[in-house]
């Protein structure tokens, strides 16, 4: 390892803009003659419409579903078997299937004009039984989201089992139903778009706060009817995505049409009301689950029946597949077990579409069965880490295939929990538990109860073919590619299609770079965010840029560095085998005669004279691919501790501390690493006791600001301990593994056991996220305590 | 989303600000509860009045019985002790409860008052401190105690055409004792219950005050309160169980504090 190579903890490049407030954002563009959009949205969450009234004089400047001719709906079909396929229209036509859809468009020279404008539309409808609860609306359904289905089920499957055995061998069955909330994605930038007519290349150029740019435009492309290569998407600096900046909303398509129509550019900055009250919802699960295991803890097997509440329309690319799907094939976690039934239905609602969110569907599928084996463990009196480790897969065992045949590639998950426990201390809670005289310095000793809890996951990243076709959804990810070019003055530009919303690729790729051609990351620059510029990406979601970029730019600069070798190897007069890149520096092994890459570099382009008669004229210009060795991920894990203080008066639970073992193999940079721990921990906090979305009878959300909303601040997010375990993938280029996602995935099962913990000797355990003081003490009346 | 259009004006004496509301006006001073307002287009004022161009209500005054806070004094010029604090403190570290920084630098003690949103901290601590509001419409100034001030949620006995001048708190002995507590899911929300107890030896002044309700802050009558008395003081207020339980615990802990 270098200094500033794969491995180092470099700062970020990114670092010098963001942190001066420099950072460059869609709603930073402006454009003469930029013209703004407000959208008049549903009020109700199930309405026929009969008329949508423009106002009189202005109809020119109100737009609705009449005029977008030719404009075809969003579709996102999934090849899954009885998947039923929903039209999410670009303006409403006939119906409206949740609050917030878009039924006009209003232009005006500002936003607040604009606004003026959509208040004096008025629509005439007539309202219908919103669907709202995803059990009725499977069982017995209000009203039908899509008539035509004949019922509410996007899709229904089944991991098929024979259990009689486990039945008959079990010590215990443990049944519970387990839900987790609707949620709400928050980046700390929302969606915008800008779009301008190109009217030289007959090309709509898009400014959008995307994370996977060439993918919003095959979509747009499709609902627009013209081909890709009239669009342009610019995705600029984008401030958060986790998910949601992957989607292809409706206002992308409907302001790329206006843009079109009027010939003007137009834009439309999503606000935080809009984002939380029709965009992006995500996360909310229902579980029915029996665990049988045998005396000593031993899983034998899990019968679980899942409903994902999909909201009302499929969206586009992930399907309204994505979580209940993954739920049946990722539920048994690390775990071995020796039978394993899973029936899911993804269920079509009133509400705005689910949308994948940090963890996808892990973080519902941990919180359910690592809350099942901390009751196991309770019903069966043993420690719940014990329990974790009885039933984890082994080192020796690795590479693993587990009984939904995922294939682990490396790992050692009983050191984590193991590791786990000794951090947080956990003979020592259990101490003081004992004791019951807790000598906190704050707070009021009688009301207080502490607990520990863990959980451990498991997270599939930068899966590729194998894993994707058979969802048979719009997007199916295999190889990546980067598009490397050495400028004269030695400067190496990198191109790729993925492209960063906070995970400083433009670093970790350029520590990629330093490894294999010894240049400087000061000399790399990364282009991406483009796809004029860049080559075709699925984009970056899935934990999977770091592996498939970085594979990507590992395996264009040593196609940069097999010329630049060649042509040195001339102007040196030495073997190529006898040269390596080091510093900035192309060298004779063994010896101090040198030349700079830039030497190299210049000699290319200024003095072509001097190169060898057979130089490959392909030049210091390289586009090439990467696909790994074994196409169905890597496997980072994690296990996470906490411990907590519950104030059984109040309901209000305080994490004492935090401690997080995570293996992502071989860390590119540990400190981003690092963050991107933190920040999805963050929002594993806010999963476990803080974020909902409830909806009235009526399908009204009832969290519509930040005031109603509540996120974890920085008071609230404990300040967490990281260790980590490096044991590299077989399968990638550096051993690395894709960890993105995980740190948003364990903190609500580890929160949620430790308050577990605590309550459980007044008889109370809580298996709903979030868990709030209302939850826990309306539990803790329930038996009169 | 954007604020609808409206007028401005910025008056200089009370006088020009009453007759502007009595035109239809709306007063407008830190805007930390009024602009979100504004901007969800919950309110369509024509025209905004806005405060805090008059010198009157930025004015401080002190005797020997009370001090005088002109309703314009923001959260953190309490907060930051920056004007007189007649409880020695305890105002101050209500004040630093509320909110965030940037709230409290902009937010305003007659304007959080006239707001009388329930779950606001004014109302309550004002309550609990018998604070006088002086009250200037187009008729004269009159006086009204807060208690009678707030009569329901976002309500009170002002008319659409008065305003809140400034607050008069009585000052209470040196062995006077104050306690506060409140219950936030987070830093900075709003409560969803406050608890609020004074005692003066001296004077055998004795108040306590339940707020964050679905109403007006209610005042405790009960003099001594053991746990029962607690039950039986929440046991009309709140939506219900859980609240109930808040509400007890709120005022409990309030007491902890001057026990």
């Amino acid at each position: 390892m270098t200094a500033k190579g794969v491995g180092a903890r470099l700062p970020r490049k990114e670092d010098e803009r963001f942190l001066r407030g420099q950072g460059e954002y869609v709603a930073n563009i402006r454009l003469p003659g930029l013209l703004e959009v407000a959208f008049v949205r549903s009020p109700m969450a199930h309405a026929r419409i009969r008329a949508v009234a423009k106002p009189a004089g202005l109809e020119t400047l109100v737009f609705t579903a009449e005029d977008l001719e030719g404009v075809q709906p969003i579709r996102a079909v999934s090849g899954l078997k009885g998947f039923k396929a929903s039209e999410q229209p670009i303006l409403a036509r006939g119906k409206v299937r949740q609050v917030g859809e878009l039924v006009a468009m209003c232009v005006a020279q500002t936003r607040a004009e604009a606004e003026d404008l959509a208040d004096l539309v008025e629509i005439q409808s007539e309202e219908l039984p919103a669907v709202v609860d995803m059990l009725q609306a499977r069982a017995h359904p209000p009203a039908l989201v899509h008539e035509e289905w004949g019922d509410n089920v996007f899709l229904e499957s089944l991991v098929d089992d024979d259990l009689s055995q486990v039945k008959r061998d079990a010590a215990v069955s443990v049944k519970r139903k387990i839900k987790t909330a609707r949620q709400h994605m928050s980046p700390m930038e929302g969606r915008g778009v800008v779009c301008e007519w190109n009217r030289r290349l007959g090309q709509l150029v898009m400014h959008s706060a995307a994370q996977m740019p060439h993918v919003n435009r095959a979509g747009l492309a499709e609902c627009l009817g013209i081909d890709q290569g009239a669009i342009r998407v610019i995705a600029p600096d984008v401030g958060g995505g986790f998910g949601y900046k992957g989607i292809l909303l409706p206002e992308e398509v409907a302001l790329a049409w206006l843009c079109r129509r009027l010939g003007r550019p137009v834009r439309w900055i999503e606000d935080r009301r809009e984002q939380l009250s029709a965009n992006a919802n995500c996360r909310e699960h229902h579980y029915d689950l029996t665990l049988y295991a045998d005396a000593k803890g031993k899983i034998l097997g899990i019968d679980c029946e899942a409903t994902v509440d999909s909201g009302a329309y499929s969206s586009y690319p992930f399907s309204a597949c994505l979580e209940a799907a993954q739920v049946g094939s990722i539920l048994p976690g690390p775990y071995k077990m020796d039978r394993y039934r899973c029936r899911t239905w993804s269920v079509a609602t009133n509400k705005a579409p689910i949308l994948p969110y940090r963890g996808v569907a892990r973080t519902g599928v941990c919180f359910a069965l690592e809350l099942m084996v901390d009751a196991a463990a309770r019903e069966l009196g043993i420690e719940p880490h014990e329990m974790r480790l009885a039933n984890l897969v082994q080192p020796a065992e690795m590479p693993f295939d587990n009984i939904t045949k995922k294939h682990f590639d490396s790992g050692d998950y009983p050191e984590a929990v193991r590791r786990a426990a000794q951090m947080i201390g956990l003979a020592k809670i259990r101490e003081q538990q004992k004791s019951a005289t807790e000598n906190l310095s704050s707070g009021y000793p009688a009301a207080r109860r502490i607990g520990v809890g863990f959980s451990i996951y498991c997270e599939q990243a930068a899966h590729g073919t194998s894993v994707y076709h058979g969802w048979g959804i719009p997007m199916v990810p295999g190889h990546e590619q980067c598009a490397a070019r050495l400028t004269p003055d030695g400067v190496l530009e990198l191109r790729i299609g993925a492209h960063s919303h906070g995970q400083g690729m433009e670093t970790t790729l350029a520590q990629v770079a330093h490894t294999v051609l010894g240049i400087d990351t000061n000399n790399v620059r990364l282009i991406h965010g483009d796809t004029a510029l860049t080559p075709y990406s699925t984009g970056t979601w899935g934990s999977r840029s770091m592996v498939m970029s970085g594979g990507a730019v590992a395996a264009a600069c040593d196609a940069i560095g097999a010329r630049v070798k060649s042509i040195a190897s001339k102007l040196l007069e030495v073997s190529a085998a006898d040269l390596i890149f080091e510093n900035g520096n192309i060298r004779v092994e063994g010896t101090d005669r040198r030349l700079t890459l830039a030497e190299v570099a210049h000699t290319w382009y200024r003095k072509p004279q001097l190169l060898p008669a057979d130089v490959d004229p392909a030049g210091l210009e390289a586009t090439a691919g990467y696909k790994a060795k074994v196409d169905t991920g890597t496997f980072s894990y994690a296990c996470h501790a906490a411990s907590v203080a519950v104030d059984t008066e109040t309901g209000q639970v305080e994490i004492l501390d935090y401690v997080i073992v995570e293996d992502g193999g071989t860390l590119v940079n540990p400190l981003i690493a690092d963050g991107q721990v933190y920040g999805g921990t963050a929002q594993g906090v806010g999963t476990a006791l803080y974020e909902e979305m409830p909806f009235d009878a009526q399908g009204q959300p009832l969290a519509t600001t930040l005031a109603d909303y509540l996120l974890p601040s920085a008071t609230e997010v404990p300040a967490m301990r990281i260790d980590h375990l490096e044991t590299p993938s077989p399968y990638t280029r550096f051993g690395q593994k894709g960890i993105g996602e995980g740190g948003a995935i364990a903190p609500p099962a580890a929160i949620a056991n430790a308050v577990n913990d605590a309550l459980a000797p007044l008889g109370v355990e809580i298996t709903e996220s979030p868990l709030t003081p209302r939850r826990i003490v309306e539990a803790l009346l329930r038996v009169g305590k | 989303m954007k604020a609808p259009a409206f007028d401005y004006a910025r008056p200089k004496d009370v006088a020009e600000a009453v007759k502007l509301l009595a035109e239809g006006g709306r007063a407008a001073a830190g805007t930390q509860s009024l602009g979100p307002m504004l901007n969800l287009r919950v309110a369509h004022p024509t025209l905004l009045v806005d405060l805090r161009g008059i010198d009157e209500l930025r004015s401080v005054s002190e005797n020997e019985k009370a001090v005088t806070l002109g309703a314009c004094i923001t959260h953190a010029q309490i907060e930051d002790r920056k004007v007189p604090d007649p409880t020695g403190g305890t105002m101050a570290s209500v004040a630093a409860s509320i909110a965030y920084r940037a709230v409290r630098n902009r937010g305003t003690i007659g304007g959080s008052l006239a707001h009388a949103d329930p779950a606001a901290d004014w109302p309550t601590a004002l309550t609990l401190l018998n604070a006088v509001a002086l009250i200037q419409g187009p008729k004269g100034r009159r006086e009204i105690p807060v208690e009678s001030l707030i009569t329901g949620i976002f309500t009170t006995v002002l008319a659409a055409d008065e305003l809140i001048v400034a607050l008069r708190i009585p000052k209470r002995s040196r062995r006077a004792r104050y306690g506060y507590w409140k219950f936030c899911r987070k830093a900075g929300e709003f409560a969803h219950a406050i608890g609020a107890v004074l005692q003066d030896p001296e004077t055998r002044e004795w108040r306590a005050v339940l707020g964050a309700l679905s109403g007006p802050p209610c005042l405790i009558q009960e003099k001594t309160l053991d746990d029962a008395s607690l039950i039986s003081s929440v046991a009309g207020i709140g939506e219900d169980a859980y609240s109930r339980r808040l509400h007890a615990v709120a005022l409990k802990r309030a007491l902890a504090q001057i026990q």
